[in-house]
């Protein structure tokens, strides 16, 4: 019988790194540390509406954390593919916070750098906040720009003629709109960031 | 009756018609709203992806603005109400995070120490003000009027706060106490894919095709929804949905709240109708008391 091949230690060592980040993130959900309780069943997989273009489903997601496989799951698209509508976590048996796991997946995976490939759907988080800095407020004519900009040059054409019916609807604003005290929030980000050592 | 209002960033623009007629509709029933003072952004689904601890903060601030307005928020955006609710659950919940987010807000010399309740509007109007006292203040019914009402994810979601998650009823009583025929609406709670509309745009196409051709299915004349990017994903996209679906949806989206604005009397242009995509037909006002024949 051929033995199998040992996993190569600096894999070892990198799952290791990302399991020690994510089992801190979990501490900090209320119930999350429910994850143990895991029973296979489905039912987040069965209930989420947009399980069927995940690569990994909800259900995957668990056996491979407990498998070791970390990073095969940051690398794969399921995670930004969550829309975070709570079905899962509503309907799990065992009152485990599926929605909030992804979050902790998603922040491990911004925080790692570690995206799945040609899917450049974490852009939009980036591009958001960035706008949340400067204005205090989101901007959304310029989130659309940057974003598309950013990622699909090509649907940024193809949005236009809508962008512009808003506009005339009275449903963007060209020019953004910046909060009075917008340094206040750019203080609360620097400090918060200041105490997370990020 | 007053509350701290928090319209939030969709609410002054994609979904102005939805700030207007809040704010119309709570004015006719002689609700005050007060505006949280220089409110900024809460950050939304976006920051709790990239730092939790930012993320609260940033909510916080709301909070914090908030506390000395010695009333509930109102938060008519489902995920602005779902984000703030959700920083209140985790500031009782981890001492340690507590301990950091106020160290956090103190650099913009802020302090939150008296929780403040977030709640929604369709909450606020049901639960506080009471479907009597709304049906007494209405002069107009929308008798015979088939409505399907979609609440989205984030209202019901993760908590049973006001309502079930699986088949909420506010809305359906809501529109039934004025008239309205509300049909037999299983997508009522189904995700219309949010943010996905733009990251991952045949996701979303496909969810809202679906959620729209139920509601037609059961007969509905028009659709009413009680949160900014459900309207905006429902209704501005319809046309993208029709050509890769060859479907023929035209199906007028509009805010709960818009349509108990025209029923308590107020003028359709300040419920914000005329800036709505898909013009809603058939609204036949029905002064009340006039029996309508069938």
């Amino acid at each position: 019988m051929p033995s199998i091949p040992p996993i190569p230690e600096p894999k070892r060592q990198r799952e290791a790194d990302l399991r020690e980040a994510f089992l801190k993130e979990v501490a900090g959900i209320p119930a999350g540390e429910k994850i143990k309780n895991c029973i296979q069943c489905g039912t987040c997989t069965a209930t989420c509406p947009v399980s069927r273009w995940m690569d990994i489903t909800p259900r995957e997601t668990v056996a491979l954390f407990r498998a070791g496989m970390l990073e095969e799951i940051l690398e794969s698209r399921t995670i930004w593919i969550c829309a975070s509508c709570y079905s899962c976590t509503v309907r799990c048996p065992m009152g485990i916070q599926v929605t909030d796991l992804l979050y902790a997946l998603k922040r491990l995976a911004t925080d790692k750098k570690i995206y799945p490939s040609r899917f450049p759907a974490h852009a939009l988080s980036d591009t958001f906040i960035s706008s949340l800095y400067r204005f205090g407020r989101i901007y959304e004519l310029e989130l659309g720009l940057r974003y598309f900009l950013k990622t699909h040059p090509l649907k940024l054409l193809a949005n236009i003629g809508f962008g512009l019916l808003m506009i005339i609807k009275g449903r963007m604003a060209i020019l953004p709109k910046r909060i009075k005290k917008a340094n206040e929030v750019k203080a609360i980000i620097n400090r918060a960031k200041e105490l997370e050592g990020v | 009756m007053e509350y701290a209002y928090y319209p939030g960033c969709s609410l002054e623009y994609s979904g102005k018609p939805y700030d207007k007629s809040i704010r119309e509709v709570f004015k006719a029933l002689g609700v005050k709203l007060r505006d949280i003072k220089d409110w900024n952004c809460c950050g939304a689904t976006m920051y709790v992806s990239i730092d939790k601890i930012v993320a609260c903060s940033v909510a916080a601030r709301n909070l914090a603005l908030a506390q000395n307005m010695g009333c509930d928020i109102c938060a008519p955006c489902n995920s602005c109400y779902t984000i703030l609710r959700k920083v209140n659950r985790y500031l009782a919940y981890d001492p340690e995070m507590r301990g950091k987010i106020l160290e956090v807000l103190k650099a913009a010399n802020l302090t939150y120490d008296t929780p403040v309740d977030v709640r929604h509007p369709l909450d606020i109007l049901v639960n506080d003000v009471g479907l009597d006292t709304i049906k007494e203040a209405a002069p107009y019914r929308f008798d015979g009027l088939k409505v399907a009402p979609y609440y989205g994810c984030q209202l019901v979601r993760p908590e049973h706060h006001f309502d079930d998650v699986d088949d909420p009823m506010t809305m359906d009583n809501l529109l039934t106490a004025l008239g309205a025929d509300v049909v037999p609406f299983a997508s009522k709670v189904r995700c219309c894919g949010g943010s996905l509309m733009t990251t991952c745009e045949e996701v979303a196409l496909d969810l809202n095709n679906s959620i729209l051709k139920d509601a037609e299915d059961n007969g509905a004349e028009i659709m009413v929804t009680a949160c900014a990017l459900c309207q905006m994903n429902l209704e501005g996209y319809q046309k993208k949905i029709n050509k890769r679906y060859s479907q023929k949806h035209n199906m007028p989206i509009v805010f709960f709240s818009q349509l108990i604005g025209l029923a308590l009397g107020v003028n359709p242009k300040r419920l914000g109708l005329q800036s709505m995509l898909v013009k809603p037909k058939n609204l036949k006002l029905i002064p009340k008391g006039m029996k309508v024949e069938a």
